[in-house]
């Protein structure tokens, strides 16, 4: 590979305000160095590169695929306000480059859990724009069927989108056990937030995992706001990262897909090499509301998210890499960005079209075949519906 | 106050059931082995219930490498002794110790199962199981719902032992299998003695749903019986008739078909009362046609669980009686149950629907 680097730029190494990294080198090859801040560690003698390189397809990739996120959030927000999704909803916007970033780390048979935020996950490992819409409208083609909603979405190898407050946290400990068991060198990403952080059973898997060596990284993506309470309000140490304890862990800069990325790759490779659990601290930032029920405007100013996206924006200090470091064109950008708007476009007109599934579907999947349960009583005053099964489990 | 007069208590002159009841190492049931035996050929041995157990986790732990077992204490062979030897018969890597957390064991239970693996979790005492709630109502029993049915937790087995054991208190006596019972999508089994303990154990370790199995503690080593060697299953969501008789059906499980049992004999020779007697032995789904038939045969109903009245799973029953037997029924379905206040420490035999309390009650129920 041609090596030869040249200098293009001579920005201010430490002015992350325009944008979260600094282009410091450039290679003929279109592999091009940057560096990132510096990362924050916990029991760790050495931690992730902080110069880190990327070539073009894959620059162009995150791009894509945070847009498509972003996108895909601005259509959830959109059709949220038109009632065309119902319940609960949480957006992901702001926090992209976590889930982009991390995904471009994990092996194909690494395991992902999350909690609420899970629109874009569920994109990223693997399930269609549309698909992920039509779950949120409720309609047939959605993932689950209409049946979890916003909250409820699952890909292979993603466990879902879970609704109880770090309650997915034990389940990715069990998942990563699983992997080790088999012997599969694979691991499992157990995601919460700065707010599930301070939920006990969290405390319970650091101990266990640690105690069994078992192959997770716990990954707290922390946003600032546990729903509209700050970290420093709700938490007696806000450095997520050292809330392990005894499990290593690293500060990373979460709005910079490159850092999310680089921090991953060290992190699969400690949990997967047999040292156990390690523990990762996104510091990145949620630009709506806790919920489409919460403004996301009464615990913080305008001006303080109106900073955010104009100097620490995951897709804008992106792009801006990818341009001043001539690793594509303007033209080239939009053309992708068109992309992204018209296949978000025709999922949302799918997810506004789609039918519904038929109200017998009520009482479907509740248990797995069952001579016991054919009838599932209560649903209609004094009758009864089949219970039925629909498809095969994936993870059996 | 108890303590002094059971400190004297080999002063005390028999002054009959009261005296009776203030021995409190007295058991307030008589175990009957099971006449009812599955169908399995080749060798049976004695073995109590915690053995029993054992057995049935041995074969499953032996057929599918997948199988996990852990819980606290459970690679020393558990506080019940139910995983004794196992750990040294499959490794520490499949049969181990938890920390003291079991709303983590439950999690860690869940992901275990989500990944395919058979999982089978135990709670020290089901009196310790609601740190556990969130996890078993909210993660396990709609995995599946949720998920349009891609994934689930179904090969996850949570076993507990519950019920009163004599002295077990506000913390080791409870039966909360009322609070399960109110949720699709996990099935709740009680074995009343070893073979049902076996056949249901490795029903709900095959079974591809969430089963929590409720060991009545108080049988682990006082039930024996002549238990099969080989693998076999009792049916799920099935209930056994263990008496036939066409004047009151009396309905338990647990420990409690053991008091009603005696409860029944002593009725047919001073009462001349013919019960029919039903374990339900699956509390969700249960065994509704089973239970309404002998309902419509007798017209006379009597419920019996050591769990609080209210909201307990005899609500249910009898709600759902009247609906299917309403003109066939001659009296008011009763309800002999524990009381609603928390499981007492001194007042347990006073708390108990036991022999007497239920002996009173078939009395009253034929009378009316």
């Amino acid at each position: 590979m041609l090596r030869k680097c040249f200098t293009i730029q001579s920005q201010n190494l430490f002015n992350n305000l325009k944008v979260s990294s600094t282009v410091t080198k450039k290679y003929f090859s279109s592999e091009v160095q940057f560096e990132t801040k510096d990362f924050k560690l916990h029991k760790l003698n050495d931690g992730p590169k902080t110069n880190v390189t990327v070539n073009r397809e894959d620059a162009l990739n995150y791009y894509r695929q945070m847009l498509s996120v972003r996108r895909l959030e601005a259509a959830s927000g959109a059709m949220y306000k038109e009632k065309q999704i119902r319940g609960f909803c949480h957006l992901y916007s702001g926090q992209e480059a976590c889930a982009v970033g991390m995904k471009a780390a994990l092996r194909p048979h690494d395991d992902v859990i999350t909690a609420y935020r899970c629109h874009g996950w569920t994109y990223l490992m693997g399930a269609s724009i549309a698909s992920v819409l039509c779950e949120l409208t409720g309609h047939i083609e959605g993932v689950s069927r209409g049946k979890g909603g916003s909250m409820h979405l699952y890909a292979p190898n993603f466990y879902g989108g879970n609704g109880i407050v770090g309650a997915q946290v034990p389940l990715g400990v069990g998942i990563g056990f699983a992997s080790k068991y088999k012997g599969t060198d694979g691991i499992c990403v157990a995601l919460y937030g700065d707010g599930a952080a301070n939920q006990g059973q969290i405390f319970e898997v650091y101990n266990m995992s640690k105690l069994w060596g078992t192959p997770v990284i716990f990954v707290c993506e922390n946003n600032g706001y546990g729903m509209g309470t700050s970290a420093e309000r709700a938490s007696a140490n806000i450095e997520y990262y050292t809330r392990g304890d005894f499990i290593p862990g690293i500060w990373v800069d979460g709005m910079d897909v490159l850092a999310v990325r680089e921090a991953t790759r060290f992190a699969v490779d400690h949990a997967a090499n047999g040292k156990g659990p390690i523990l990762l601290e996104m510091a990145t930032y949620r630009y709506s509301g806790h919920s489409m029920s919460d403004p996301g405007t009464s615990y913080r100013s305008r001006d303080e998210i109106q900073e955010v996206r104009q100097t620490r924006d995951p897709i804008t200090s992106l792009k801006e890499k990818i341009l001043t470091s001539g690793m594509a064109t303007e033209a080239e950008i939009k053309a992708i960005d068109t992309e992204v708007k018209k296949e978000v476009d025709e999922a949302t007109k799918k997810a506004r079209s789609d039918p519904g599934i038929k109200v017998e579907e009520l009482t479907y999947d509740i248990y797995a075949n069952d001579e016991n349960l054919k009838l599932v009583r209560n649903v209609i005053p004094n009758a009864e519906l089949p219970h039925k099964r629909f498809n095969t489990a994936r993870n059996l | 106050m108890i303590g002094t007069l059971s400190k004297f208590k080999s002063a005390l002159r028999p002054i009959g059931h009261v005296n009776k009841i203030l021995a409190r190492n007295v058991s307030h049931f008589t175990y009957q082995p099971d006449e009812k035996s599955p169908n399995v050929d080749g060798e049976r041995t004695k073995m109590n219930m915690f053995t029993a157990i054992n057995n049935a986790m041995d074969i499953a732990l032996a057929t599918d490498d997948s199988t996990l077992l852990f819980g606290e204490d459970v690679a020393f062979g558990g506080v019940f002794r139910c995983s004794l030897n196992l750990k040294d018969k499959y490794g520490a890597d499949r049969v181990f110790n938890t920390p003291l957390c079991e709303q983590g064991i439950a999690g860690f239970a869940i992901g275990v199962a989500a990944t395919g693996a058979k999982a089978i979790a135990e709670i020290q005492f089901a009196d310790y199981i609601f740190p556990a709630f969130d996890q078993i109502v909210n993660e396990a029993a709609k995995y599946r719902y949720r998920s349009g049915n891609m994934f689930d937790c179904g090969s996850l087995t949570i076993r507990a032992p519950f019920g009163a054991v004599g002295h077990g208190a506000l913390y080791h006596s409870q039966s909360p299998e009322a609070y399960f019972a109110h949720t699709p999508g996990l099935k709740v089994i009680v074995p009343r003695g070893p073979i049902k303990a076996k056949g249901l154990l490795l029903a709900a370790i095959n079974d591809k749903n969430p089963c929590i199995i409720l060991e009545p503690k108080t049988l682990y080593r006082s039930a024996v019986e002549e238990v099969p060697v080989a693998s076999y299953e009792c049916e799920l969501g099935k209930a056994d008739v263990l008496m036939n008789g066409n004047d009151v059906t009396l309905i338990g499980w647990g420990t409690q078909v053991h008091v009603l049992r005696e409860v029944a004999e002593r009725a047919k020779n001073e009462l001349k009362v013919k019960c029919e007697l039903i374990d339900l032995v699956s509390i969700l789904p249960w065994d509704r046609e089973t239970v309404c038939n002998s309902v419509k045969k007798t017209g006379r109903v009597i419920i019996a669980h050591e769990a609080p009245l209210t909201n307990g799973f005899g609500a249910e029953l009898a709600a759902s009686i009247q609906e299917d037997c309403f003109l066939h029924l001659e009296a008011p379905i009763a309800r002999v149950c524990g009381w609603d206040t928390p499981f007492p420490h001194v007042f347990e035999p006073f708390y108990l629907p036991d022999r007497l309390r239920c002996f009173e009650a078939i009395k009253k129920i034929v009378k009316y």
